[in-house]
């Protein structure tokens, strides 16, 4: 791995005292790991793979593809009542028909179809979430780390707070003042992850920006975007994708939490959450209506936190948990 | 150590001024507060009198001084809903919230801790395998499906403890478990892997070669330089458990603060979320407070 022309200009004592943060440890191994990949074939990363992780990537795409073709899959309309067939059990259970796999609600909705139209909503709220808030996160934490100063300790005193509160109060809060809907949602979702990217970039970006190659390009001339977007940014971005699906876990989370206290998505749209609070009611009599969104929920969740843990060691063999 | 103290109380009075004021900027940006605060019923009269009473008319600094001042007299005004002083509600349900927020913590500490330990002695063995799968899980599970199936199996199939409601030590058993679970697993996986992190170092090695036997060398040598990473995760997650009461006690019908919360905002009773709020953050500031605190005696290092 070669980092550009060494900066043999800048005094290399003053680099070697401050490039010893954790983020920067963290990047060099980053650097190591890089290297020894570089000696092996593309599709090195294969063999990390273990069965469990398979299966959960094979989960997370299963679910991406229901939400993308949920119209094509599901066997109803998820919001059509039936009010004839209300309540019906699964078909694997007794009294359950093959007309609805997974039984059918108070209102006689097709269960299935609104598990698979579910997926369609929390995955929608969660990608744009997190990319929103990776977004600004990501800005705000590369010029705090960059700049420094006021703007840096401005912006680290409010991500400190942020970090600090139950972000479910400040959700509630923001939608008891500007109203519940899709776009609130995904506010709200950049918001809940927002504070940290901004945290873990900037540590990164204070590590990075002192290594040579940022170093030798400065003395190079080049300006504080160029050194932003075109060395550090590329340099950092492997723990950041890391930090992005461990919020989207969050989000998924968030989105069912809202939507279960009645908050979230408004009825009759499926939500996972919201089917859930309504399985709430039935659930002496009628035990599918709120375990099976339950369950899809979990196993997105399990999915998404194991496959970025799997992520995590491809990217960044420096944060493996033992 | 007094003067980490010292900082550490600033910092938390940062904060919290931090919240308050963000509570004030945000009633103002949502149009009227006066309009907000009584409702969309109320007469322009009514309404007149309130702005002259808070004195809404006045310039905007004018206002915020007088704001921080009725905050700091404990003055939030009257909930909309039940005509009542906000902060006298919120005090009618404290009490249950504590209860089933300590019992919560106790739940989770007195079984998380033990089965990370456990897990990190017999490391790779089916008892860790099995732990730390649990406690994986425990972490994924959104907080109010684990509240459903503990109904589910409790209540409806086996017929062991009450499924809602406050008043005897059953009724507490599900909903101080369903918030536990989240915390638990946290505190399982943190202390594991930052116990099998000190067992590794060289102390530990000398421990051993001295001839301490296993249960004497992880007691006295390594349990209280595992524990400083567990009491900062601990105190991570405080927030995310007040957050969890809301959904708990919603899910159990729990007389607490987090119904009260989930129907002020469903009926946007801002008296009354504006205190919430206020008292989440001074919750949250408080306990960090304390976990600072337990820190700074665990690890002489910090106390700077």
């Amino acid at each position: 791995m070669s980092s550009g022309p060494t900066a043999s200009a800048t005094s290399p004592k003053s680099v070697s005292a401050r490039a010893l943060g954790d983020a920067s440890t963290a990047r060099r191994a980053l650097g190591e790991a890089a290297a020894e990949n570089h000696g092996r074939s593309r599709w090195w990363w294969l063999r990390t793979l273990s069965p469990l992780t398979v299966t959960c990537l094979a989960i997370l795409i299963a679910f991406v593809l229901c939400g993308v073709f949920a119209d094509l899959l599901a066997p109803y309309d998820p919001t059509a009542n039936d009010l004839r067939a209300r309540l019906q059990a699964p078909a694997f259970s007794e009294g359950g028909s093959t007309a609805h796999l997974l039984g059918t609600d108070q209102l006689g909705r097709d269960l299935l179809s609104r598990v698979i139209h579910g997926a369609r909503v929390s995955l929608t709220i969660s990608f744009l979430g997190m990319l929103l808030g990776a977004l600004v996160g990501v800005l705000s934490g590369l010029v705090a780390g960059f700049v420094r100063g006021l703007v840096d300790d401005g912006l680290m005193l409010l991500v400190d707070v942020i970090i600090a509160l139950p972000f479910l109060v400040i959700a509630l809060s923001i939608i008891s003042v500007f109203g519940t809907g899709l776009t609130i949602l995904v506010v709200v979702a950049a918001f809940s992850g927002w504070a940290s990217y901004t945290r873990v970039a900037r540590g990164l970006v204070l590590g990075a920006r002192e290594e040579q190659y940022v170093l030798a390009s400065r003395a190079l001339g080049a300006g504080p975007g160029r050194l932003i977007f075109r060395h550090i940014l590329p340099n950092i971005v492997a723990p950041l994708i890391v930090l992005a699906t461990f919020q989207l876990t969050s989000i998924i989370l968030l989105e069912a939490s809202l939507s279960f206290l009645g908050f979230g998505i408004q009825p009759p749209t499926a939500s996972w959450g919201l089917m859930v609070s309504e399985g709430r009611e039935y659930l002496n009599t009628a035990w599918w209506i709120g375990v099976f969104p339950g369950i899809a929920l979990m196993f997105i969740t399990i999915s998404v936190s194991l496959a970025g843990d799997w992520l995590r060691d491809v990217l960044d063999p420096s944060l493996r948990s033992r | 150590m007094a003067r980490f103290i010292l900082g550490r109380v600033a910092r938390g009075l940062v904060t919290l001024w931090i919240v308050v004021t963000s509570v004030f900027v945000v009633l103002r940006l949502s149009g009227d507060p006066a309009q907000a605060m009584l409702g969309p019923e109320a007469s322009p009269e009514a309404i007149e009198a309130f702005r002259l009473r808070y004195g809404l008319n006045d310039p905007i600094p004018v206002q915020y001084m007088h704001y921080i001042g009725n905050v700091l007299q404990g003055d939030f005004g009257t909930s909309l809903q039940s005509h009542r002083p906000a902060s006298e509600l919120f005090l009618s349900r404290v009490v249950a919230t504590m209860e089933l927020g300590i019992v919560a913590v106790i739940l989770a500490v007195a079984i998380g801790i033990p089965l990370g330990i456990l897990a990190a002695i017999h490391r790779n063995s089916i008892i860790d395998r099995f732990a730390m799968g649990l406690a994986f899980v425990g972490q994924s599970a959104p907080n109010f499906f684990v509240g459903i199936m503990l109904i589910l199996l409790l209540s409806l199939r086996f017929n062991l403890l009450p499924s809602s409601g406050r008043g005897s030590w059953q009724q507490l058993v599900m909903p101080a478990m369903t918030l536990a679970t989240g915390l638990l697993a946290i505190l399982a996986r943190m202390s594991r892997s930052s116990l099998l992190e000190v067992i590794r170092q060289d102390y530990v090695r000398t421990a051993r070669s001295k001839g301490l036997s296993n249960r004497r060398v992880i007691i006295g040598h390594c349990l209280r330089n595992a524990a400083i990473p567990v009491v900062t995760i601990f105190g991570m997650s405080i927030g995310a458990l007040v957050g969890g009461a809301a959904i708990t006690e919603t899910v159990f019908a729990w007389p607490g603060v987090g119904r009260l919360t989930v129907n002020a905002i469903a009926n946007r009773d801002y008296p009354v979320i504006q205190l919430i709020v206020i008292a989440v953050a001074a919750t949250v500031v408080i306990a960090n407070l304390a976990v600072d605190i337990t820190y700074g005696l665990l690890d002489p290092r910090i106390r700077r």
